[in-house]
């Protein structure tokens, strides 16, 4: 592996922006799992509320976890930057 | 339950074989240098690749397994669909763009591509190869009991049968191939799931009071003389003593009727349900005091999962929404089926069955699963498996490397992380599905008790013969696509990580394509015997070990490398070795195991629970700080 072209190299202002921003998202997405985990574990009966829609707040939270995933996805494909990739001799194409 | 194999099943999967094995052969020519073979040149397309992520993630574990545990005890199971997407966000938002960046064909690469230094390489390759074969026996012997009751072939064919098939798809053109089967079996399996839901919804569900007998009330003394239908009390003999159940038989009809008998709060009455055993002795199995079969002597279990009481009295629902489906089991009563253990005076057992009216609310709650319970408890040490199990299942995925190597298949780092945007959008739909099939499944009346694992096709059946032999034969390629990631990571581990980073023998390019066929066929053929080997044990908890012992031993060392500057190359081969040297040794010494694979009493376990990774995952981030800090260079540079 060449180190020129490595993570270690110095890294372009857009990457830097999207590893920035990933972490930020990563952080968020954590603390939301980590409440959920957290609830399920220590506050099990708070689960059987009902939040919306008649449905309790296991549903809600459990399926909201999966939505969230692909909305935070969804945003992180949109808002990162495109590196201008510096030449390499590995970049035929 | 005995099934009648559908040929319509057997001809779908042979189509779906003859298919990819022909695209195997067709792609074959584009792999014959090493960047073809481990990472099919890097020219998959980013939208095939995150839904070949799909087909290579969403193993048999997920589709039977958690839809079963969904149709068994409710929403528990979903709590893994949750994890096991939840494991996709760190991949994307930490792993994805310096995993396709560092490394080239292995996970071993870019743990490497710092230090060039074969105990780096040694301690991936082998954490690769641990990782891969537990996750690939539970696998193989899936294959085996899938193919019994969907294809109607013995035990030992479907094993050899699912290892031949992917032998010979990651030989032809190994990572090219790989690609294309578990893009075709993702797409299969979401789309389908996604038929059935539609089905599901559509039916509604049905009140059936009746689908099993209940008598009485009746006043306990009386019950020795209890008579019903020309059916009386047999004697409670050979271990039928002191239990909670009598015994009806007409003179001269084959076997019993069992009840159990309940309680009626208040009074001196009991109510007797419906239950069912399955007996085994001297080799033959009887099912109510019958031998199992179809004759008319003959008995064999009855299907179960039925709602035993709708909202406002209705009988049947017509269609339902996607929220209207959850509040109506809401406001019903469920019937699951409890299990326990009868033995008898020559020393063989039973598994009774019973019936457990259960409120709809508690089906749509977590907590429900022996395996969860402890989460309503009081014992802190149970609150804290569960919170552990949970914590691998969220580090688990970024760090199993036949995930991982599927991010040197796309061009760029743009689109790897565009490519598991596809991947999580994909996944995330499909775990949205399992706890529709799931419920679908408790309510289809179509569950065999023996085998929860063969919910999500049994309701299938329950809903068009033909949707059946489809989805038997998706099950059955579920196994295919997953099989053939964990063979190719690991020839890849063998080929370039052992024999070329560690022993340091220089392979040409079409040489080390050569020796990583050979490894797969050796892995393959090793997978083969495992397979046969493990037929008699119920081995799905190897999943769960392997994403603890990935989780513990690549994980820290993956990330600490990416974020910490300091990060020495001892500090990574330590924290590799102690998170998988501590997470399996903690394992072996858990009460799961001493329980179901050594068969000793759980209470004399040594771990203090059984999964590792709240304490194991810490344990490695440890170990790497601290080697690090110890093995600095001396003169620092720059």
């Amino acid at each position: 592996m060449n180190m020129e072209d490595s993570q270690f190299s110095p890294a372009s202002p857009q990457r830097r922006f999207n590893t920035r921003l990933g972490l930020i998202l990563f952080a968020f997405y954590s603390l939301l799992y980590l409440g959920f985990v957290l609830i399920s574990a220590l506050a099990t009966d708070m689960m059987e509320i009902t939040v919306v829609a008649g449905l309790n707040l296991a549903i809600v939270y459990g399926f909201g976890l999966i939505f969230a995933a692909f909305v935070l996805a969804m945003a992180y494909g949109l808002l990162c930057k495109t590196e201008t990739t510096p030449p390499s001799q590995e970049d035929v194409q | 339950m005995i099934y009648d194999p559908a040929p319509l099943a057997v001809i779908v999967f042979i189509l779906f074989v003859v298919f990819t094995v022909g695209l195997s052969f067709f792609l074959g020519r584009k792999a014959k240098s090493s960047a073809g073979y481990f990472a099919a040149h890097g020219q998959i397309p980013w939208a095939v690749n995150g839904v070949a992520f799909a087909g290579d993630y969403l193993s048999a574990a997920s589709f039977l397994g958690i839809c079963g545990m969904i149709a068994t005890y409710g929403y528990d199971g979903f709590l893994y669909s949750i994890g096991y997407l939840a494991g996709w966000i760190v991949a994307l938002f930490v792993i994805a763009e310096p995993m396709k960046r560092l490394g080239k064909f292995t996970f071993a690469d870019a743990l490497d591509a710092k230090f060039n230094s074969p105990g780096i390489k040694a301690a991936a390759g082998i954490s690769t190869l641990v990782v891969s074969i537990f996750y690939l026996i539970p696998q193989m012997v899936g294959a085996g009991v899938l193919i019994q009751p969907l294809l109607g072939y013995p035990h030992w064919v479907g094993v050899v049968m699912v290892g031949v098939v992917v032998i010979m798809i990651v030989v032809t053109a190994g990572m090219v191939s790989t690609t294309w089967v578990q893009f075709l079996k993702g797409s299969l399996l979401v789309l389908f799931s996604g038929i059935l839901v539609v089905m599901v919804l559509g039916k509604g569900l049905n009140a059936k009071p009746d689908a099993f007998e209940t008598l009485g009330p009746v006043a306990r003394d009386s019950l020795a003389g209890f008579v019903s239908e020309d059916r009386k009390v047999m004697p409670a003999d050979d271990g039928w003593q002191d239990q909670d159940y009598i015994r009806l038989r007409k003179a001269g009809a084959s076997g019993f009727d069992l009840f159990r008998v309940e309680s009626v709060d208040g009074t001196d009455n009991v109510l007797l349900r419906e239950a069912q055993v399955i007996r085994t002795t001297d080799g033959q199995r009887l099912v109510d005091g019958s031998p199992i079969g179809t004759d008319a002597d003959q008995k064999q279990l009855r299907p179960v999962g039925h709602v035993s009481k709708l909202p406002d009295g209705q009988e049947q629902t017509g269609p339902l929404g996607p929220i209207e489906f959850f509040n109506t089991i809401r406001d019903s009563e469920l019937v699951l089926w409890g299990n326990e253990t009868v033995v008898h005076d020559d020393g063989s057992k039973s598994t009774v069955y019973f019936q457990k009216p259960t409120d709809g609310t508690r089906v749509l709650r977590p907590g429900e699963h022996p395996k969860f319970a402890g989460i309503r408890g009081d014992n802190t040490i149970d609150k804290i498996n569960f919170l552990s199990l949970m914590l691998a299942l969220f580090c688990g995925t970024a760090s199993l490397p036949h995930i991982l190597i599927r991010y040197y298949t796309v061009k760029d780092g743009a689109a790897a992380r565009k490519s598991t945007i596809v991947g999580i959008a994909t996944i995330g739909f499909f775990y949205v599905l399992t706890m529709y099939l799931g419920l679908g499944a408790m309510t289809s009346g179509a569950m065999d008790l023996s085998d929860n694992n063969m919910a999500a096709p049994l309701l299938a059946r329950s809903l068009s013969p033909l949707l059946f032999a489809i989805i038997s034969a998706i099950a059955f390629t579920t196994v295919l696509g997953t099989v053939s990631g964990l063979i190719l990571a690991s020839s890849g581990a063998v080929a370039h990580d052992l024999i070329g980073g560690v022993l340091g023998i220089k392979l040409s390019g079409e040489a080390q394509v050569r020796v990583a066929k050979l490894a797969a066929v050796v892995v393959g053929i090793i997978a083969i015997i495992l397979g046969i080997l493990f037929k008699e044990l119920n081995v799905s908890y190897l999943v769960g070990w392997a994403f603890s012992i990935a989780a513990s031993a690549n994980l820290p060392a993956l990330v600490m490398l990416l974020f910490w500057k300091r990060t020495t190359k001892e500090g990574i081969i330590a924290s590799v070795v102690m998170g998988a040297m501590s997470s399996l040794g903690w394992i072996l010494l858990s009460s799961d195991t001493y329980a179901k694979v050594y068969g000793w009493d759980p209470a004399d376990a040594i771990a203090p629970f059984s999964q590792p990774g709240i304490v194991t995952i810490p344990l490695a981030f440890l170990t790497l700080v601290v080697v690090s800090l110890w093995s600095q260079p001396k003169p620092a540079i720059g």
